[in-house]
């Protein structure tokens, strides 16, 4: 099988392309999000740069057939350096009509539609709100259609291997799968080893899926639908070793890492809540790392054992979303007050309440900043793609650590649940965490005595002593009440309530001075127009600033990772140039806090769609900004 | 350093009084409260507990007995509201050499930390969770709590409690803890042997001890723990021992198929139908049915250990690496699975 598809491809021409989009769409039951993370898969092996957009219902199985049950996933490969998945399809894989209708309005015109013509019954028409059959009335005469009797041809071959009635039509995604390998000239090997490694436990449906694969592949080659196959040259990228990763995996395993990296036994309190699942999934798979994970009884046990883990002398993390945030609240205030080390992860989705659970947004930065009683300040680190997880996630355990605080670490799902290459770092160059616990007294009383002081600070950094149970001479209380700068003892003083609180300020304003130089891309001489972005947006806001620039205008672009404090170089360049804009995924926060902070006119261009930016979008509101007539473009 | 060694190797432990316990922080209880007792029973307590004070945590949510922490010469963390078993159960789990302590009062525990108290129990953390109860929220100076008696009249009930109570006990059965027993503020010896025995404890132990409120709930148990009352109102459990009370033990506890636990005169009925103690029976039933005797506490009330029954301790099941191995771990996951090279 595999010489004659590898020999075949080769009887129909082949043409070079620099890059594609392909958006996949089915029943939340036909394992689309599965295709198309396979597809990429093979497309990092074949070394094309890519980007992902997965796309899915909260609602594990809506009603068969239906619109709320499409889950699509798209996927670009290029040989170009890409930062986003592409703001519309150039091919869409539509498995019934349901997902047809939902997602031929993001195919462009004249895209190549590839549809799995069984299913479009009446009463499958009916059921995706279709009043005649568009494979017939002429609505998709704009379009390039291929229309591949996928469920039959699939149901056909893997029957013969004795595989049944529905379980059978559970290929038909693999069918789709070897079609697109063969279209864009994957290597068909790379996908039989992942199925062979993955249903290894179930010969049968290992089988079938290989079939449906083969068919799939086989039906490319025949069909004169397809006169063409496409090839996508791999990347030009710099010496390294690379692999696939999401941002959830990514952030898993720079958890792993800063255990490794500090030494210190690592604790994840947490609850599961969609997007942020997947790292408590991780992590629970390796406690031969030294991670232990406590799934809690509620998103506020998780955060109060991740501070008492804290105190008992672990790294501590706790992972969640906006509604969880919100519960932990009181207890990162708690912990704020103890100053001991944590890390509080956020994957937000779409909001407010259970809004948009597997939709991204950006709009917990305001409660990250500011969600919590009192005058608490804390640092707010954001990941802005899957790559960077990795790093965000050693940089926020550094943090905590060096400064005994908890630390907020935003990613959101667009970056949770999205891949591309990642160029593996070099372990050694990775910081050291380490750090050493109190092991003796640090203060002489009054009376001559040496005692301990839990809150007696690191002239430096602010930080106190952490001085862990288990460690004689050094008992202590902590709690929530204001205690008295140094002894830690309880304390209603008024001055002394003025002096803790500046101190907590201060320490973290201190963070400040550990950050790299902010780097300006783009124009950075003189542009007219600076673009601030933090997290996610930073894919689309990179192509729309290179689009723009290529056509002549002059735009640069700032980049946040430490949202709080904010990096000390900032306040120069947001007044270097005549014009700021602050693209986000939420109503302005970023942009409310620029202005508050710098006195600017910081311009928000805002997006709360539960969809990422698209590069257009941004392109066009810089545009708009620069004063250019973009009509005449 | 587990906790059944630490109880089989007291020599290894230098010997502490009262004294070693105790903070230098100045008690900020109301004078005449039954914490004060509390607090003593336990400091008397815990130079026989086996156990070295850097090793001991103590861990408090909010409300009066939860300042409990400051006061003892230990490592302690005062939470935040009922907070306290979810704060202990990460200290327990990150070290579980460490005897864990944690101290609420029935608002604290049972109402806003019921949540949080029912799984520190039926994941059998290794804690001793002592709760102090009340009756009365009195922190905030008076309103009626989950274990205050229907019709109660407080500053926010003027018109007499809706809510009916939580029985402790039967919370604590039902969440099927593993250690259960009941204790009272007028009685340190037998305070300072429950202690003992809940820490001698492996998993979680709860222990309810009937607290006098002097300000806002005063004489709360009188009938039941005033020295004249105890003898007819107190049931005292004595393991193996057929349950009886009362002057020359003329009452009795029998199981009754319609009524639980009942009490009864012996005369009425023969040796044999009175209900042997063990708290080592597996199901928790008939310790449920003792902990339904007195359900507000106005009537003959059983004291002493409902249940102890071993099971594995919370963690102990799925070990986790101790140390992290270091930065080879981190090449190897990163290079783990697909991975392409370009020269």
């Amino acid at each position: 099988m595999t010489e004659q598809t590898q020999g075949s491809t080769a009887t129909k021409p082949s043409e070079e392309i620099t890059d594609v989009v392909i958006r996949l769409a089915g029943d939340s039951g036909d394992g689309m999000q599965l295709t198309g993370t396979q597809f990429t898969a093979v497309s990092a092996l074949a070394g094309n740069d890519l980007a992902t957009l997965p796309d899915f219902p909260a609602e594990i199985r809506a009603p068969a057939g239906t619109l709320p049950g499409v889950s699509a996933f798209q996927v670009r490969i290029s040989s170009e350096d890409i930062s986003t998945p592409g703001d519309i399809a150039d091919v869409l894989v539509a498995m019934n009509p349901a997902a047809l209708r939902s997602e031929l309005s993001k195919l462009r015109q004249g895209g190549m539609v590839i549809v799995n013509s069984d299913g479009f019954e009446e009463r499958d028409l009916d059921k995706a709100g279709y009043d005649a059959n568009p494979l017939t009335d002429d609505s998709l005469a704009d379009y390039q259609v291929v229309e591949v009797p996928m469920t039959d041809l699939t149901v056909r071959k893997v029957k013969e291997l004795g595989v049944k009635g529905r379980e059978a039509e559970r290929s038909k995604n693999f069918f789709a799968l070897g079609l697109l390998c063969w279209m864009y000239s994957r290597n068909p090997d790379d996908l039989r080893a992942w199925i062979e490694d993955r249903f290894a436990k179930d010969e049968l449906i290992r089988d079938a899926n290989i079939t449906a694969f083969e068919v799939g592949w086989s039906f490319g080659e025949t069909t004169e639908l397809i006169p063409v196959t496409r090839s996508v040259a791999p990347m030009e990228r710099p010496p390294g070793t690379y692999r696939n990763i999401n941002g959830n995996t990514g952030l898993a395993w720079g958890i792993i890492a800063a255990a490794q990296l500090s030494g210190l036994p690592t604790y994840l309190g947490s609850y599961p809540i969609t997007p942020a699942s997947d790292i408590l999934h991780e992590l629970a798979k390796h406690p031969e790392a030294g991670i232990r994970t406590f799934q809690a009884e509620d998103e506020i046990a998780a955060a109060a054992s991740s501070v008492g883990a804290a105190f008992a002398g672990d790294l501590a993390w706790t992972t969640t979303s906006g509604p969880g945030m919100a519960l932990k609240g009181e207890t990162i205030g708690l912990a704020i007050s103890l100053e001991l080390p944590l890390v509080i992860v956020d994957i937000q989705r779409g909001g407010p309440s259970t809004g948009l659970p597997t939709k991204t947004e950006q709009s917990d930065l305001t409660q990250a900043l500011f969600g919590r009683h009192g005058e608490s300040p804390l640092p707010v680190i954001a990941a802005s793609r899957p790559a960077d997880s990795f790093e965000c996630a050693i940089q926020a355990a550094e943090i905590a650590i060096k400064y005994r605080t908890p630390v907020i670490l935003l990613s959101d799902g667009y970056i949770a649940n999205s891949s591309e290459p990642w160029c593996l770092p070099d372990v050694e160059d990775l910081p050291d965490l380490s750090t050493t616990y109190a092991t003796g007294t640090n203060h002489t009383g009054a009376d001559g005595v040496e005692e301990f002081w839990p809150y007696l600070r690191d002239p430096d950094t602010l930080a106190r002593p952490w001085a862990i149970p288990g460690t004689p001479g050094l008992e202590h209380r902590i709690g929530g009440i204001e205690k008295a700068d140094g002894s830690g003892d309880i304390s209603y003083d008024p001055d002394n309530h003025q002096a803790m609180t500046d101190l907590r300020a201060a320490k973290v304003a201190g963070v400040a001075r550990g950050y790299r130089k902010l780097e300006v891309t783009g124009d950075s001489e003189d542009a007219d127009l600076l673009v601030v972005g933090w997290g996610s947006t930073w894919g689309a806001i990179a192509a729309a600033v290179e689009r723009v620039r290529s056509a002549g205008g002059k735009v640069a672009h700032v980049h946040l990772r430490n949202l709080n404090p904010l990096p000390e170089d900032l306040g120069d360049i947001v007044r270097r140039y005549p014009k700021v804009m602050v693209p986000e995924l939420n109503l302005g926060q970023l942009s409310m806090v620029l202005r508050s902070k710098y006195l600017i006119d910081a311009q928000s261009v805002s997006k709360v769609a539960g969809l990422p930016f698209t590069a257009g979008e941004i392109e066009s509101e810089i545009h708009k900004m620069l004063g250019d007539d973009w009509s005449d473009r | 350093m587990s906790t059944t060694e630490t109880t089989t190797t007291p020599v290894e432990i230098p010997s502490t009084t009262r004294a070693d316990w105790q903070s230098d922080q100045e008690v900020r209880w109301c004078p005449g409260c039954g914490d004060y007792t509390i607090l003593a029973a336990l400091q008397f307590a815990l130079p026989d507990m086996g156990v070295r004070r850097e090793d001991t945590v103590v861990v408090g949510g909010i409300g009066c007995a939860a300042r409990f922490p400051y006061y003892m010469n230990t490592y302690g963390v005062h939470g935040i509201h009922g907070r306290a078993p979810a704060i202990a159960t990460g200290v327990a789990l990150a070290n579980p050499d460490l005897s864990v302590f944690v101290i609420g009062g029935d608002g604290d525990l049972l109402s806003i930390g019921g949540n949080h108290l029912l799984h520190a129990l039926r994941r059998n953390v290794n804690l001793t969770i002592l709760l102090f109860n009340n009756r009365i929220y009195g922190l905030t100076k008076g309103q009626y709590s989950p274990t205050s008696e229907q019709g109660k009249v407080t500053k926010s009930s003027p018109q007499g409690s809706e809510d009916a109570p939580l029985i402790p006990l039967s919370v604590a059965l039902g969440a099927d803890a593993t250690f259960v027993a009941r204790t009272h503020d007028m009685d340190r010896k037998h305070m300072e042997e429950v202690f003992k025995r809940a820490h001698q404890h492996r998993g979680a132990a709860f222990v309810e001890v009937l607290q006098n409120c002097n300000v806002f709930n005063n004489h709360a148990y009188e009938q039941i723990t005033a020295r004249k009352n105890r003898e007819d109102m107190i049931i005292p459990l004595t393991q193996g021992e057929p349950i009886r009370f009362g002057p020359d033990g003329s009452k009795g506890v029998v199981l009754d198929p319609k009524h639980g636990a009942v009490v009864v005169d012996t005369a009425d009925v023969s040796e044999d139908d009175l209900l042997v103690h063990d708290e080592a029976r597996d199901h928790p039933s008939v310790a449920f049915a003792l902990s339904r005797l007195s359900p507000n506490m106005d009537e003959p009330t059983p004291m002493g250990v409902f249940r102890a029954v071993d099971k594995p301790v919370y963690g102990e099941r799925n070990p986790v690496t101790e140390q992290p191995p270091g930065r080879q771990l981190i090449t190897d996951l990163l290079h783990s699975g697909s991975t392409w090279t370009v020269d």
